[in-house]
């Protein structure tokens, strides 16, 4: 890499990672840099959760290398991998909401965490927060009671309730009405607008890739098959590639 | 083993997939050779080798966390209520029982050989030393170590462990530290309670059959109840909600994906929950014969 270019934010460098005979990732590599909004597409069980979750430390990978903010991430000691994950926010795929907390709750807990936010201002951010999603009326709601759409914002809305510097977004539209997925994927687009957040996306919708992605990556038997902007995609000739974009040509 | 996080850690992910790997529930279709007999033996050990092994990591890393904060002392209170106020009833119920039944079946035994005046020492010995806590360590094995290793399970496989981390709080301190000693503090008072009211029972059985006054009786029971009767009793108790607590998380924690995996979780904590109380119960009455001597 030459001098005069910037550290990405994330570099992911030929990750491996299998479960017992089944190998999902088989040399990824990739950079984020800040600021900037990147989008992962891939069939069903091709491996990009596991991506995400071996990026913020979730899931070991067997070799490679990941650094975040210029932390190595693997064999990072776990105070210090706690501190990182503070200026991280993941949003779920299945959202994982506390059941056993109200959504009031479930947005508050990070935040009571970090020390330094008083109750007021945790209350003020929830309600914010919920305002952003649209589910001020669900406040005290148990996550039981929430259909999958609306545990999906509610995970969202937590995530990014720490105003977190980076976040992961798996499927953070799966699920939801055209409507809707169209406000969160202008959502993800304002943060990344107003606050600079930096982000990757798992999605299969591509009108959201469409809305946030400076840059698309294909994810393939296990490697990047392809990466580009949308548009360059669009016009790619790759056959995986084109059976993507085949639905919105 | 290749995905826990922080560099101490116990495998805790995997176990999985090492177990479904090996052949065990595979019925071969026609009579292997001998050596493949070998390799499932051997594969079998390896794998509970490798639970116990887990197991017991798991467990020393509870002394590393719980004299260290952040404490959890919020958690910790919720699960007082949860774990062991909720278990009052049951035991209320079972002691009163227990000492009844105990007496009822002792005294004419004891009359027999003209020992009838023992009855209260006898009743309190056995309730105090070794009934009294077993069976509160069994009946809240059964009750809370399935209920931990649910809870905990379910959170596990619906991915909640994995956003407690990525939230930066360490799963282990959060869940598994404040239930384990929760555990650990309530069941000497319930086993204390517990042997309060079988000794109780023990009374309402001799009023029955001989209205005898309460007040001789229990004079008895408390001068027969010494100091080394009451503390290893009692004491032992807080190693069996130890392990109340740990089984069920440990359980809970390394429940495979799906709710099928909860429901093991949960059934598989009570047995071995369950096993280990009195086959530790077994250890700790041999220790106590070899400190304080055969006599007490
Ligand atoms: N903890 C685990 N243990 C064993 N196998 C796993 C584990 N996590 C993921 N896998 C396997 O890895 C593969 C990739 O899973 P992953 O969840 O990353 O898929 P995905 O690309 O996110 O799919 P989807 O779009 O359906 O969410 C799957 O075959 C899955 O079975
Ligand atoms: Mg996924």
């Amino acid at each position: 890499m030459s001098e005069t270019e910037i550290q990405p934010l994330i570099e992911v460098q030929n990750v491996y990672k299998s479960f017992g005979d089944l190998d999902v990732l088989k040399g990824v590599s990739m950079q984020v840099h800040s600021g900037s909004s990147d989008v992962i597409l891939g069939r069903s069980g091709i491996g990009k959760s596991v991506l995400l979750k071996s990026i913020v430390g979730l899931l070991i990978p067997d070799s490679g290398n990941i650094e975040v903010m210029g932390h190595q991430v693997i064999g990072m000691k776990a105070s210090a991998l706690n501190k990182l994950r503070k200026s991280i926010g993941y949003v779920f795929q299945y959202a994982a909401l506390y059941d056993s907390l109200t959504v009031r709750e479930n947005l508050a807990f990070p935040l009571q965490r970090h020390s330094g936010v008083d109750e007021e201002e945790v209350n003020a951010r929830v309600i914010e927060q919920l305002r952003l999603v649209g589910l001020e009326s669900a406040i005290d709601k148990m996550p039981s009671e929430l259909s999958g759409g609306m545990k999906k914002r509610i995970g969202l809305a937590r995530a990014i309730i720490t105003k977190p510097s980076i976040v992961f977004y798996d499927e953070p539209t799966a699920g939801l009405d055209p409507i809707t997925a169209r406000e969160i994927s202008e959502l993800i687009l304002n943060l990344e607008e107003q606050f600079g957040i930096t982000s990757i996306t798992v999605t299969h919708d591509l009108e959201c890739a469409r809305t946030i992605a400076n840059r698309i990556y294909i994810l393939d038997a296990g490697v990047f098959l392809i990466s580009g902007t949308f548009n360059e995609l669009k016009e790619s000739m790759e056959p995986t590639t084109r059976k993507f974009f085949k639905v919105v040509a | 083993m290749n995905s826990s996080k922080s560099p101490s850690d116990v495998p805790l992910k995997e176990e999985v997939i090492t177990e479904k790997r090996t052949p065990a529930g595979e019925t071969p279709p026609s009579r292997p050779p001998q050596d493949s007999y070998g390799q499932l033996a051997m594969s079998r050990i390896r794998s509970s080798m490798e639970q116990v092994y887990g197991i017991t990591m798991f467990g020393l890393k509870f002394f590393r966390y719980v004299f260290v904060p952040p404490y959890e002392w919020s958690q910790v209170r919720k699960h007082f209520d949860e774990l062991g106020a909720k278990s009052i009833p049951l035991l209320t119920i079972v002691g009163v029982i227990m000492g009844l039944i105990l007496a009822l079946q002792s005294r004419p035994t004891l009359d027999r050989f003209g020992a009838g005046g023992f009855l209260p020492a006898m009743i309190a010995l056995t309730i105090v030393r070794e009934l009294g806590p077993v069976i509160t360590a069994l009946i809240v094995a059964g009750r809370v170590s399935s209920g931990i290793g649910a809870e905990v399970g379910s959170m596990k496989v619906t991915e909640q462990i994995d956003a407690l981390e990525v939230s930066g709080i360490d799963p282990y301190n959060y869940l598994v530290v404040t239930r384990v000693l929760a555990c650990a503090i309530i069941l000497p008072l319930l086993t204390a309670y517990l042997d309060f009211l079988a000794i109780f029972g023990g009374y309402i059985a001799e009023w029955i059959s001989s209205s005898s006054s309460m007040q001789l009786y229990f004079t008895e029971v408390v001068q027969s109840l010494t100091f080394y009767d009451v503390i290893p009793g009692v004491g032992k108790t807080v190693a069996f909600g130890y392990i109340i607590g740990l089984i069920g998380a440990y359980q809970g924690y390394n429940t495979s994906r799906g709710t099928e995996g909860v429901g093991m979780a949960a059934t598989s904590a009570v047995v071995l929950a369950s096993l280990n109380i009195i086959f530790l119960d077994m250890v700790i009455i041999q220790l106590t014969i070899l400190i304080l001597g055969p006599g007490t």
